[in-house]
């Protein structure tokens, strides 16, 4: 839908780097968004991932490269000049207005009516559920109504790309949940490119389109949510989306007769008691389980191989929980095991 | 060992009775408050309410209001209050004027490198001297000085001693007490909102004027309480720079010491006292009081 060969991309990024004094945040980003996509750029701290978010808003200027917003180069225009706008990580709602006129600055500064502004304004709030909020001051808000305020004064202005800072960071597990699943359906009713910026690897691939993993100032893949989890090129990306097993040159030769790097996702891992049959094609090798993860919905298990490498796999929890101690033979389908560069 | 647990036992009292340590700890300070400002305060409303013998030049203390009418009602003791009170807006508004982009400089602009060595430039001048540096400016608008010198090429000459070079001179001795509130404001202020503004499509003027103004603005009113009543009290800096013109100040050390009349000097003394009141109060509505 997003990857047709004749449309603008809504942002693209070319040679992008930017340093701050001797060190470099941003080195050398190429990318396409696509109009209406919902892309998320997932990384640790410091991998430049909200750099560049600040580089297509205008808030700092690229060291070198462009920054092109549908097909036009802005890489030397002011913020106030970009078809942009910003969820910010402190929402930065003005504590000075209440939360209509916070909602309504952007229209005024666009010079619409007072009537329309209210009436836009109104609306926007409507659709973040906010509208009864609309007199009270930011301060008196709660962190969730914030974040919602701060949508809806970057989304009354229809801008081409709404940008999100971290946008779900400062709120409790139950209302991250629930904003990921509003975030999604207000893009897709608004049918704006949503940019987020995430250290978030669950958020990412709940709600994103795409995915840019960066690692230091470089994105070290791209794709959907289901390429990168179950088809990461590097190690860095194995073990900062999910959970996984890398076997080095050695360990795969031990584990699964074959040369190379190979990433297991720890589900992949069939696990059964020692000594039953199993199928012919499939590798099976014995282990002990060394730990013991309860995670709720599925548990962990760290187990120790006979061939003395160590390897994750995880189970469902639908009937009892393996013991510490207990003998198991694991099995790996060929293609569970992902090479990687 | 016995001090040590007698010591103990106190502590452990006053860990029990928090009014006790409150009162420990406040005793002093307040006793202090009592005595010399409320106190010195009374005495001046008293004072301003007694009488001088016009022969002996002795305070009688009769009751009377004749020093509150003459300063209400004598057109020289009004034309000096408004003047007063005139110079301090003004001093105010250069001030606010000059301090704005400064701090803003301070808070926003410049790396927090560079941040304290700037606070340390705005501080230095209050190291040296008051006298020193209303000297200073002295020397800078009289005859040949330095604003004559500088000046002759483009044919402006010193406007010589006078409200003007008060109004400069005041100002110069101020400035600090502006920068320095503006810029713990500023410095409060989030960078995202400036970011926000712009982001919303906001130009920098606009930002300025509909969030940098709006929510600096307390800590512009904090700043003025300062230049305000300084220069309301002000009357060194007028003796040197002012020539003729004279400020409430002048006519309070006039009255104590040439004409030897306390009581009127009381009540000329009370007019910025009761300014102060109506400007402190309007500028708690306005919650720069926060701001201090």
């Amino acid at each position: 839908m997003f990857s047709l060969v004749d449309t603008v991309p809504a942002i693209r990024l070319a040679g992008l780097r930017k340093s701050f004094g001797p060190v470099t945040a941003v080195d050398g980003i190429d990318l396409e968004i696509a109009d209406g996509e919902f892309f998320a750029m997932l990384g640790p701290s410091g991998s430049g991932k909200t750099t560049v978010l600040r580089m297509i808003a205008g808030f700092e200027q690229p060291t070198a490269g462009a920054v092109e917003l549908a097909g036009a180069d802005v890489t030397r225009s002011a913020p106030f000049q970009r078809d942009v706008t910003t969820v910010f990580q402190d929402y930065a709602l003005f504590p000075h207005l209440t939360v209509r006129q916070n909602v309504e600055y952007g229209l005024a500064v666009r010079g619409k009516g007072r009537t329309e502004r209210r009436e836009l304004a109104t609306a926007a709030l409507a659709s973040v559920r906010m509208e009864a909020f609309a007199d009270r001051r930011p301060t008196q808000l709660s962190g969730g109504q914030r974040q919602r305020v701060a949508l809806a004064r970057a989304l009354v202005v229809k801008p081409r790309v709404l940008l999100l800072d971290e946008p779900l960071g400062a709120l409790d597990l139950k209302l991250r949940q629930q904003m990921q699943v509003e975030l999604k359906q207000l893009q897709r009713d608004a049918g704006i490119t949503f940019v987020f910026v995430t250290h978030d690897q669950e958020e990412a691939l709940t709600m994103s389109d795409r995915i840019a993993v960066f690692d230091h100032g470089r994105i070290a893949q791209i794709g959907t949510p289901t390429a990168v989890y179950e088809q990461p090129q590097t190690e860095f990306v194995a073990g900062f989306v999910g959970t996984s097993t890398v076997l080095d040159r050695s360990a795969s030769e031990g584990v699964l007769g074959r040369s190379g790097t190979f990433m297991i996702r720890p589900e992949r891992i069939r696990l059964t008691p020692a000594g039953e049959a199993s199928a012919r094609d499939e590798r099976h090798r014995t282990g002990t389980i060394a730990e013991v993860v309860y995670l709720g919905a599925t548990t962990k298990y760290l187990i120790d191989l006979s061939s003395g490498h160590r390897i994750t796999a995880s189970e469902p929890n639908a009937g009892s929980v393996r013991q510490r101690g207990d003998r198991v033979q694991i099995t790996i389908r060929p293609e569970d095991a992902v090479p990687l560069e | 060992m016995r001090t040590v647990s007698a010591r103990s036992r106190l502590s452990s009292w006053l860990t029990r009775t928090p009014r006790a340590r409150l009162a420990l700890l406040l005793s002093a300070p307040l006793l202090w408050l009592g005595l010399a400002y409320i106190g010195a305060l009374a005495a001046l409303l008293i004072t301003a309410l007694w009488s001088t013998n016009a022969f002996t030049g002795q305070i009688e203390r009769v009751w009377t209001l004749d020093n509150i009418r003459i300063v209400l009602t004598d057109p020289v003791y009004r034309a000096v209050t408004f003047r007063t009170i005139g110079v301090a807006v003004l001093v105010t508004l250069i001030d606010a004027a000059l301090a704005l982009p400064v701090a803003f400089f301070m808070a926003k602009v410049a790396s927090p490198r560079w941040r304290p060595l700037l606070v340390a430039a705005i501080l230095l001048p209050l190291w040296a001297s008051y006298l020193v540096k209303a000297y200073a400016w002295r020397s800078m608008f009289g005859g040949g000085g330095l604003i004559d010198w500088l000046g002759a090429p483009f044919g402006i000459t010193s406007p010589g001693y006078g409200l003007t070079a008060t109004v400069c001179t005041l100002a110069y001795l101020w400035f600090p007490y502006m920068v320095l509130p503006i810029f713990a404001g500023l410095d409060r202020l989030p960078g995202s909102l400036l970011e926000a503004a712009g982001d919303l499509g906001a130009r920098p003027g606009r930002i300025l004027r509909t969030v940098v103004l709006p929510m600096v603005f307390p800590a512009v009113v904090a700043g003025s309480i300062f230049t305000f009543s300084l220069t309301l009290g002000d009357y060194v800096a007028v003796e040197i720079v002012g020539g003729t013109k004279q400020f409430l100040g002048n006519l309070v050390y006039d009255n104590i010491g040439a004409a030897s009349n306390q009581p009127l000097a009381a009540a000329v003394g009370l007019v910025p006292v009761v300014v102060m009141i109506v400007y402190l109060s309007l500028s708690r509505r306005a919650g720069a009081l926060e701001h201090l």
